[in-house]
């Protein structure tokens, strides 16, 4: 009992602020095959459940004057649809449902992770890595295809004296091949570490004298986490209008 | 026994995958694969039910709003016109009324100048009548003082000389008379 007690405090000390992001196996079994249903596929499912409902369930009436479950689904379609026309210009309209289709998984996959003992599918690189890989392509393929060879404009500062074209047309490139990086790590960075400080401060919560510190710095990281699982999924969302403009327009 | 066991799974998880469980490349696969079924999911759902129907609704709300405003529009220039119209009603009434008021002035003031006429012409004839009557009566009133002034004066001549001559009386009184 005494060690137990004691093994308890130590416990309390000891953290795992990052077992919240291990993948595992839903239905038993240790190994995890490409197919195998993990706590990534039921939260994947519940992002796309949220997305139906929200999207499609609170549309479903279709009224003229909207209901509140529709005035949301409105806000957040007029919200994406006007960053895309304001920052990617009109001819990037076409890729709106692409937009959409990442800002919406982004954004509910954020708050889905701040429910109590959830899984935080965004926190991990495979998927962030994945997304912003999604749209480097994109961009590059929708950049050479619009503008052939022109799309190499996009490093040659013409705007710059001459001299500096070749070095400014070095560092061009090397931010362009740094673009999926950042913006793949910048997501499941921010969602990590915000995840992994509420964690920690949760294992503080275990020694009687800190634990009310704990708990308001825990409902105080909470509150910060709600404002950046909308932000990041924002910014996200945004870069990829920016580089989509780099794509349609390459001239500086 | 079962939390020990538990907690050397765990460290095992842990000895397993470096620190991070994101740089576990073993499940990589698995988050991808299901990433992109998840995407395309979505995609499907937004691209072919959730954006055209919202799209639709937009548009819709848009053509109403378009539509109220220009009947909006239309309605507030009917008032405008009607307003004009029944100012003009107005105008004309009291244009009407400014109308027949001058007319009956302008004929009541015909008839009171007929009258006016009139009774200056009867005025006159009346003044001109009594003016002969005047007349007649001072030529009566001379002739009388003529006769008076022969009988006195010859009177006064007679009892001052005895004899009057009535010739010279008659002539004496006339030459005064006139001068």
């Amino acid at each position: 009992m005494a060690t137990e007690a004691h093994g308890a405090e130590e416990g309390g000390l000891v953290f795992h602020p990052m077992d919240q992001f291990i993948v595992k196996p839903l239905f038993g079994g240790d190994t995890i095959e490409w197919y195998t249903i993990t706590n990534v596929t039921l939260w994947m499912a519940l992002a796309v459940v949220a997305v139906i409902a929200m999207m499609v369930l609170g549309t479903s009436r279709r009224a003229t004057v909207p209901s509140r479950s529709q005035s949301i689904g409105e806000l957040a379609y007029v919200f994406v649809y006007k960053m895309v026309e304001d920052v990617a210009g009109k001819d990037a309209i076409k890729f709106f449902p692409y937009i959409m289709t990442l800002f919406m998984f982004i954004v509910f996959a954020n708050f889905l992770g701040l429910i109590p003992m959830s899984f935080t599918t965004t926190s991990h690189f495979a998927v962030t890595v994945v997304l912003a890989l999604l749209v480097f392509l994109t961009v590059t393929i929708t950049g050479f295809v619009k503008n052939g060879m022109h799309f190499l404009g996009l490093f040659w500062v013409s705007s710059a004296p001459l001299p500096l074209r070749p070095i400014l047309a070095i560092i061009e490139l090397i931010s362009y091949f740094v673009r999926p990086v950042s913006h793949s790590i910048r997501l499941a960075g921010n969602v990590m570490a915000g995840h992994a400080v509420i964690k920690v401060f949760a294992g503080f919560a275990a020694i009687a004298a800190v634990s009310p510190v704990s708990v308001i710095a825990i409902t105080a990281m909470y509150g910060l986490e709600v404002l950046v699982a909308f932000i990041q999924a924002y910014v996200f969302t945004i870069l990829t209008c920016v580089y989509l403009k780099d794509a349609l327009h390459p001239s500086h | 026994m079962a939390t020990q066991t538990h907690e050397a799974a765990g460290q095992a998880a842990e000895a397993a995958a470096p620190g991070m469980p994101q740089l576990d490349f073993s499940n990589w696969g698995n988050q991808i694969f299901w990433l992109l079924v998840t995407l395309v999911v979505i995609y499907f759902v937004l691209s072919r039910i959730a954006l055209p129907r919202i799209a639709a609704v937009l548009a819709e709300r848009q053509g109403t709003i378009t539509n109220d405003i220009a009947a909006a529009e239309e309605l507030k220039a009917k008032a405008v016109d009607a307003e004009n119209a029944y100012n003009k009603a107005l105008a004309d009434a009291r244009a009407e009324a400014q109308r027949i008021i001058a007319e009956t002035k302008a004929e009541i003031q015909a008839d009171l100048d007929a009258a006016t006429a009139k009774a200056d012409a009867e005025i006159a004839a009346k003044v001109a009548e009594g003016e002969t009557v005047i007349a007649g009566i001072r030529a009566t009133a001379l002739d009388a003082v003529k006769v008076v002034a022969k009988d006195t004066a010859a009177e006064i001549v007679a009892a001052l000389s005895g004899e009057a001559d009535a010739a010279t009386v008659d002539a004496a009184v006339a030459a005064r008379i006139k001068g």
